[in-house]
């Protein structure tokens, strides 16, 4: 049955081709499109104009115009960003910020994934539902929320100081530590879910013959549940790490001013000092960090899985 | 072929035997032999379920021992249970004399095969079997040496570096099996080991499981719930139902000599005829059919008073069938007009009506031992049916 589709021609009507382009649409218009745009404003050169930036095209001097404009594209902002300490610092920081996150939420984020996964089958819906239930609520009002929580007279401090563990206020907010905090409470359900799915998927019966063959509990753990769900490891540690390198809010608003994140420097770069070519660059370097590792990544998944095949 | 040498033997030593006889080891006979397995008086409760029920069963060292019964009859509970993953609610399991409560399963000394094979899938063929011996901090060279000695044991040295998934069902199985026996466990259990192979190889794989545990002399218990799988490989069956015993014996005995109609029933094909006990003697019974009134002579003593209701049970293939009628007043002669006939290849299978109204049926076998069949019995013909005194069992349950 299989084989005889297989080799059937393959032969697609108007309806197919349709149903196939509207991802390649979607893509090109929500992702390429804007890409490219961000792309020519960060070769053009900041202006005093609507848009604050030149030179801008116009359809109207046609193709002599276009190629004019393009000649007047430049790389000088990418040098300007490699000139200011600043923003290597800032991508830097950005990214071991996030790394830490990631790790800590992984820390966190396993035993809650391993234990939904062990847990009776009739729970499991419910849990699943209280993962996913912050989302009901605002991400910008839950990251506020915790500013109550850790502000020097916020619950937190109460709380500890009425316990008697502390004597005076801990420092939280305005920290770093407010940021990991931040980081991993917003992105723990990225990391559960798909860790979650790997996890639910493990055959108990591995486990029981792991036992049976001589193996202690943990040390199948280690043996069998641990390397089998390596691949969910990864990509809920994917689906934490990209948005935490660009995350803006969380930084913004329970980080000090010394937390330094590449998001808070696009947004000074982009609002306060309206310079839109450069924070376009300081975009596009991102998107290229961000790109190349999973690229590699992906391109090693295939080569194992080509090898396994 | 084989089991005509085996009745010339029979007949040349005049020795009498249920069935052939496959090899000389019975230790369930000598009553001072130490079992090496034994449940005793073993419960397991799942909530208000009893999945086994106050069980007892010895099992003898080198035996081949089937457990076999329908699904939720208790008999995967029961190895469950000796491998140490479920606890007995109540009861005691010994193993060569050793009580196995409170030992976790990374502690006994069985082994199982399971049913899904539950492979490793992230490690190669060779990682798999070696996988129990690290866990026993074994030299590597000592592993290595043993590792290959179950690859060759079990035909599978060119997969060594393979992973599971790039295995036929037929490969993993043997995997499965090369891990299960790597250690060199006191039991081998095996959970419906052939379940998920198809029916030649199947066959094959069973042969090759009786050979393995003749020559690595290692006590083996299988539980299935395919009866011809059971009975081509054990040594003994216990037939099970509902979390109990109903018969543990040799395949001949169970087949030959069941003991309630459940385990006729279960075990191949049987004709169960309802009858009443009309005369005994120490040489013998006599029955009368209760719907059709036809007599049965059996060289079988009964418990069974006269005036008792009993079952005859008689295996299709121990029929005789012929053209003609039946002489009036001879026993265990049955007219029957023939209604189906299904021609199997090696026997064809007869389905005659028999009795006043011709309501009941008869199935009878017939071996095709010629391929052209001089005068052969078709549809809506008058036959008799016909059977030896010893050819049935009587049955009060």
């Amino acid at each position: 049955m299989d084989q005889e589709q297989n080799t059937a021609p393959t032969r697609r009507t108007l309806g197919g081709w349709l149903l196939i382009a509207v991802p390649y649409l979607w893509l090109l218009i929500l992702f390429l499109a804007p890409f490219l745009i961000v792309l020519k404003i960060s070769l053009s050169e900041v202006a005093v104009a609507i848009p604050p930036y030149l030179p801008t095209f116009d359809l109207a001097e046609g193709w002599a115009g276009f190629t004019e404009s393009l000649s007047q594209l430049s790389f000088e902002n990418y040098i300007w960003l490699t000139e200011d300490d600043l923003y290597w610092k800032s991508y830097l920081s950005s990214v071991v910020i996030a790394g830490i996150s990631t790790i800590l939420t992984l820390l966190l984020g396993y035993p809650i994934a391993y234990g939904m996964a062990r847990s009776p089958q009739a729970w499991r819906p419910t849990l699943l539902m209280l993962v996913i239930l912050p989302f009901w609520t605002s991400f910008l009002i839950r990251v506020y929320a915790w500013i109550g929580i850790l502000k020097n007279e916020g619950l937190l401090n109460q709380l500890l100081l009425f316990l008697g563990v502390i004597d005076e206020p801990l420092v939280i907010l305005n920290t770093n530590i407010a940021v990991y905090i931040g980081i991993v409470y917003s992105y723990l359900p990225f990391l559960v879910l798909p860790l979650y799915a790997s996890l639910e998927r493990l055959d108990g019966s591995l486990l029981e013959a792991a036992e049976d063959l001589g193996c202690p509990p943990w040390k199948a753990f280690w043996n069998v549940t641990l390397p089998l769900s390596l691949p969910g490891v990864i990509a809920g540690c994917f689906l934490v790490f990209i948005p935490a390198v660009g995350e803006f809010v969380i930084p913004d608003l329970l980080g000090g001013s010394n937390t330094l994140m590449i998001g808070k420097t696009l947004w000074v770069e982009f609002f306060n000092n309206r310079d839109w070519p450069v924070s376009s660059a300081v975009a596009v370097i991102l998107l290229l960090i961000l790109v190349i590792p999973i690229v590699l990544f992906q391109n090693q998944q295939q080569k194992m899985s080509e090898k396994n095949g | 072929m084989f089991l005509n040498i085996f009745i010339g033997l029979g007949s040349i030593l005049a020795k009498k035997s249920v069935g052939p006889v496959r090899r000389e080891f019975t230790p369930w006979e000598d009553p001072d032999h130490p079992p090496f397995i034994e449940f005793r008086n073993v419960t397991k409760k799942f909530g208000d379920f009893t999945a086994v029920n106050n069980l007892s069963l010895k099992i003898y060292e080198k035996e081949f021992f089937a457990l076999l019964g329908g699904s939720g009859c208790g008999k995967t509970t029961l190895m469950r249970m000796l491998a140490g993953f479920e606890t007995p609610t109540s009861g005691q399991i010994f193993l060569d004399g050793q009580d196995l409560a409170g030992i976790p399963p990374y502690r006994r000394p069985s082994n199982m095969m399971f049913q899904s094979y539950a492979l490793f899938p992230h490690m190669s063929v060779e990682k798999n079997i070696a996988f129990g011996l690290k866990q026993d901090k074994m030299p590597a060279s000592e592993i290595n040496a043993r590792v290959a000695e179950m690859l060759q044991l079990t035909k599978l040295e060119q997969f060594a570096k393979r992973k599971p998934h790039q295995l036929s069902g037929g490969q993993r199985q043997r995997v499965a099996l090369a891990r299960s026996l790597a250690k060199r466990p006191k039991v081998l259990l095996l959970d419906e080991p052939l379940g998920a192979l198809d029916r030649k190889l199947r066959e094959e794989t069973q042969f090759e499981l009786m050979n393995l545990q003749e020559e690595l002399e290692m006590t083996f218990l299988i539980v299935t719930h395919d009866q011809e799988e059971a009975m081509t490989v054990a040594d003994r069956i216990a037939v099970m139902d509902k979390g109990q015993l109903v018969q543990v014996a040799t395949p001949a005995e169970i087949y030959e000599e069941p003991n309630s109609t459940f385990v006729a029933d279960f075990i191949g094909d049987v004709n169960l005829i309802e009858a009443t006990v009309s005369d005994k003697s120490d040489a013998g019974t006599k029955l009368t059919s209760v719907e059709d009134g036809f007599a049965i002579d059996s060289d079988q003593v009964t418990t069974a008073n006269v005036g008792d209701k009993v079952w005859y049970a008689i295996r299709p293939e121990k029929v005789r069938i012929a053209h003609g009628r039946a002489e009036s007043g001879q026993p265990n002669q049955i007219n029957g007009l023939v209604w189906d006939i299904a021609y199997l290849g090696d026997v064809s299978i007869i389905h005659a009506k028999v009795g006043a109204d011709n309501e009941d049926i008869l199935r009878a076998t017939i071996a095709n031992v010629s391929r052209i069949v001089d005068n052969p019995i078709t549809w809506d013909e008058d036959v008799v049916l016909s059977f030896d005194r010893d050819a049935g069992v009587i049955l009060t349950s």
